[in-house]
Parts: C-alpha cells; structure tokens; sequence
C-alpha cells in the first residue's frame, strides 16, 4: 500500500494503523490473492479487539446471567449490563431499561410487529413503508396486516432513490398507526431524511420505527434528538458480532407492550394459574442471551467511538465519491441510486453482463462485492433491474481497493466483449 | 485469468450473446418457470413433446451468462430427442457440472463440453443447472415452477 495512495484519507484516519487492526484484511484469499473487501453492507469485518474480547469472555468470565449467585456469574452479568450501558451511550438513548438485545435488526423489527403491532394495530388501520426496503422492513408487517386485516402503504422514490417526502406526507393519515422506514438503503445507499419524517409521521398521530441496519455503521445516532419511537439495528455490520443487535425504545411505550417470548429471565414469578412479567428491558430478553455476542459488541462500539463516527463518515464518503467518479468513467457501466446524501454503497449494473458474471469474474482477482436483488426485490423491480452488483465501503477500505474494483471490471468487460 | 477462461468459454459467452430458440413457443404441450431465488436468474421454458419426441423448445426469462447460454444449448441439444435421450443427457450434463466422471469423451460431449469449467466453481452449478431442471418438470409434468432451494 503506497503512502501517496492513504495520504488523502491520512487526514481523517490512520487507514494503515486501522488495517492492522482487521486480521482477516491480511489473510489471502483465491491464490494468494489479497482481499479486497467491499461487502460490507453484508456484514463488515471485526477488529482484533472484538475476537479478543470473545476470547477473553470465554477464557475468563463465561458463566449465565442474572441467575447464579457465584463469581463467575456475577462477572458475566457485569459485562453483560455494562454492554447495554456502552449501547445507551452509543445511541443517546435515556435509560438502559430501553435498550432490548436481539439476534439482528430483523428481530428487532419482528418484535415490535408481533408485541406493539399485534397490541394497537386493528382492521382498517394503516402501516407506511417506503419502497427502498430490506425484506425484513416489508415482510413482518405484512404478516401483520394479514392477520389483522389492515393496510400496508408504501411512500414512492424517485429515480434517484430519495424519497417522494410529499408523496411520504400525504399517505400519512389517521389511520395510519405506524411508520417504518431504514435510516440508509443498503441496496442504494439512499438516506433518507429522518428527522423530517419523523415529524411528519408523530404530526400524524403514529408511531415511528427506523431500521438502523446501515444507520449506525455510518452515521451518527442520537435516539432522543431523533425523537423516534423504536430503533432497531445489527451488531455485525457495525463491526461486532453476528446474531447480535440492539432494538431501542422509548420506555413508556415498551412498558406498555406485551412480552414477545416466553421463557426464563423475563418473568419475575411463574405459577400454572399467573405469570408476572419481570421489568425492562429483561420482559423482552427471554431466555439465555447471546452473552459472548453482546460483550463482543461493545467492544465493536467502543472502537467506533474511539476512532470517530464522524471521522469514519468523513472517511467513507470522500471513498464514495472516488468510487462513484471512476466507477463512472467505465464503459457501459450505470450507477442505480444516485440520491445526493448517500452511505458508502454503490449499486451498479453494467451492460451486456449479468451481475452474477460480474461477481464470479471480481472474486476471481480477490475483490469481494454483493452481487443480486440485495434482499429489496420490490426496489429492484422499481428500477426495472433483475439484480445489481454493490460495493459498499467501510472505515478500513482505502483508495486503492476502489481502483483495484475498476481494474477487476475491466478485466470484465475484455472477457465479455 | 485462465480458470475465468475455462468457465466463460467462448461457446458460452456467444450462447449468452446470441440464445438459441429465446422465444415463446405457439405450440408448446407444456410450460414451467425456473427460478433461482438467490440470484434472481428466472426462466420460462416452453417444449412441445409429440409422443415421446421432443419436437421443439423454447425459452424466456433473464439471468447470468451461464444459466443463459446453459438454456440455450440446451434446447439446441435437445430438439428433435426422444424424452428418454433427454433423460440421459440430463444426467451426463449434471456430472459434467459438478465433477464427477461421466462415461462420454469431449467430442462426444459436443457443445455441452463447453460447461466443464463450471465445476470448479462450486457457486455456479446451480446457474447451469437450473435450465436443465426446469426442462425436466416439463417433461415429467409433476409442476409448474421449479427452484434451485
């Protein structure tokens, strides 16, 4: 890696030193082949500070939590607790009772479908999404719907992938009881204005749930000055662990919910004729959680803080823009998604090759992008594209591994034509 | 860049340029879509079986160079075949894609040898497959959409 290369991102970031960090950045694939890592809105790579952190729970503290009255049961629940206090201070949110641990966004989402949803959504009434979805921010409240004979309204992108807000405000009504949509478009990149649509929609009378998927990873997140109801996201692609995430909510509204599951830990005394639900977060964490995950995440968060968000998102968005201007520059190539606040995610077709080719061909020099409909077929079918390639960027991606991305797509275009 | 060379010969990459037979068929006996959900490759694939004869095959749909030019080839390989030479092609095509010894040379193989690359990479059997499975329902008319999961 030539210093000439880092030096426009040296500023920001010390890329080298991060680098170091990553071992599985220095582990050829293919040959021998160094990896080019650019899926990383799949799931991003862990610095050697989570593996560790892993390591030393397992090595040190592993024991349940909240059950045992020994050492090492006191030690696993500390770490555990101190987890979520890392995550309350990472999203801004009040209290920790507010902080719910999960296996990912999607059961965050799920949750609130199947708890809030099931509670205060009835016939006739109305769920708004926006049509750059991920599945999982489509199908559960479809399933809602369904089982409760209500109405899921979608809010309309334009051909850039930003949001129609006018479109957004005027399907926002009385009937509408909430408002689902993701922070960043991990097919697009797309961000979408939250703070906006959050007021339209409290305006309106709903509740407002974000899917943080490709939020936090790139932007910074205050819950509270977001004022949002719910907000859901992955450990994994902030750099923690998969089968690990987070689902943020406002204290009174998640006192207000049913449990989700039943199970151990979130009962405070069972009997055959009654039950009596334990206390937040706890009602909805039932079960022995994922205790390794969750320590690992904060490590991943407090990795993040000590590097900078901003700093990342600064870093990000000057690859974006280099990706962007040369991507651009290839022949026969068309960027899908071209809303002027993106996430370090490009989507692209090229013609005359099917993503899937493309892949194969990239994989083939080491350079690891997404290849398909991106887990967003609805989108997909809205820009009348089967499947795109993505390269999405993350805080250790340099300069260089752009170019190596072109220089791949070249190798494609000779193979092909 | 050589096994790239190996599994996008040129018998494919002018398959997928140019498909034989990429058209609905008027007369078809019968029609089942193909679908593989991961990548999104989706094919419809008409025959028209007169008896045990396959007198015509036609397709329709989208996806990557190798479940394009697989269909392609295909329906050229297969047009005028009894279901039972189908059958058996069938199975030489699906050794030849995941790497198992298959009975017949190179030269017998024909245009179909132009698929031996797609063994060595494990994640694109099913792209070549995927036409030849869908040929399969139609002619043992058990259902109308086949996927690869």
């Amino acid at each position: 890696m030539s210093s000439a290369v880092l030096q426009q991102s040296d500023d920001v970031l010390d890329i080298s030193r991060i680098r170091r960090d990553f071992p599985i950045l220095h582990h050829p694939v293919r040959g021998g082949r160094p990896l080019v890592y650019l899926d990383n809105a799949a799931t991003t790579q862990k610095p050697r500070q989570v593996i560790d952190r892993i390591v030393r729970y397992y090595s040190e503290e592993n024991s349940n939590v909240h059950r045992g009255v020994h050492y090492l049961s006191e030690v696993a629940t500390d770490a555990y607790e101190k987890a979520r206090t890392t995550v309350k201070r990472f999203i801004g949110a009040r209290d920790e009772k507010e902080i719910v641990f999960t296996r990912g966004t999607t059961e965050g989402i799920n949750l609130v479908a199947q708890s809030w949803g099931r509670k205060n959504v009835g016939a006739g009434d109305e769920i708004l999404i926006t049509a750059i979805e991920h599945h999982s921010n489509i199908v559960p409240w479809q399933l809602l719907c369904e089982e409760k004979g209500a109405r899921l309204r979608v809010a309309p992108v334009n051909d850039s992938g930003d949001l129609v807000l006018e479109e957004f405000a005027r399907l926002l009504t009385p009937r509408t009881k909430l408002v689902a949509f993701g922070h960043a478009s991990n097919a697009l990149g797309t961000i979408n204005p939250i703070r906006k649509m959050i007021g339209l929609a409290h305006a309106a009378g709903a509740v407002v749930l974000i899917d943080g998927a490709q939020g936090v990873p790139h932007l910074h997140v205050d819950v509270r000055d977001l004022d949002c109801d719910f907000y859901a996201f992955s450990g994994h692609k902030v750099y923690g662990p998969t089968g690990t995430g987070v689902l943020y909510g406002k204290e009174a509204i998640l006192e207000a919910m049913p449990p989700w599951q039943g199970g151990g830990d979130m009962i405070l005394s069972v009997s055959f004729e009654k039950t009596t639900y334990n206390a937040l977060p706890y009602k909805f964490e039932a079960g022995t959680p994922n205790i390794e995950g969750v320590v690992g995440l904060a490590a991943a968060l407090d990795y993040v803080s000590a590097i900078g968000i901003d700093a990342i998102a600064t870093h990000e968005q000057d690859l974006l823009h280099y990706a962007t201007r040369r991507l651009l520059a290839v022949d026969g190539l068309r960027i899908i998604g071209t809303a002027a606040e993106k996430a370090s995610v490009i989507s692209f077709v090229l013609e005359g090759v099917h993503p899937h080719d493309i892949g194969t061909i990239l994989d083939q020099e080491g350079i690891a992008i997404r290849t398909g409909h991106h887990c967003a077929q609805p989108l997909m079918m809205r820009f009348n594209v089967p499947a795109t390639g993505r390269a999405s960027f993350a805080m250790y991606n340099t300069r260089e591994e752009a170019d190596a991305l072109i220089g791949g797509l070249q190798k494609v275009i000779e193979l092909f034509r | 860049m050589s096994e790239l060379r190996e599994l996008y010969q040129q018998v494919i990459l002018d398959h997928n340029r140019n498909p034989r037979n990429f058209h609905e068929l008027e007369h078809a006996t019968k029609k089942v879509d193909g679908y593989n959900p991961l990548c999104g490759d989706h094919y419809t694939i008409y025959v028209e079986i007169d008896g045990n004869t396959i007198k015509d095959i036609g397709f329709t749909g989208n996806g990557c160079a190798i479940s394009k030019a697989s269909a392609s080839v295909m329906s050229a390989t297969l047009k005028g075949k009894t279901t039972e030479e189908a059958h058996q092609l069938f199975d030489v095509f699906h050794k030849l894609v995941t790497g198992e010894p298959g009975s017949l040379s190179t030269a017998e193989l024909g245009r179909l040898a132009a698929f031996s690359g797609v063994s060595e990479f494990p994640a694109r059997v099913k792209c070549a497959s995927l036409p030849w499975h869908t040929l399969n329902s139609a002619i043992e008319g058990d259902k109308e959409t086949v996927s690869t999961e």
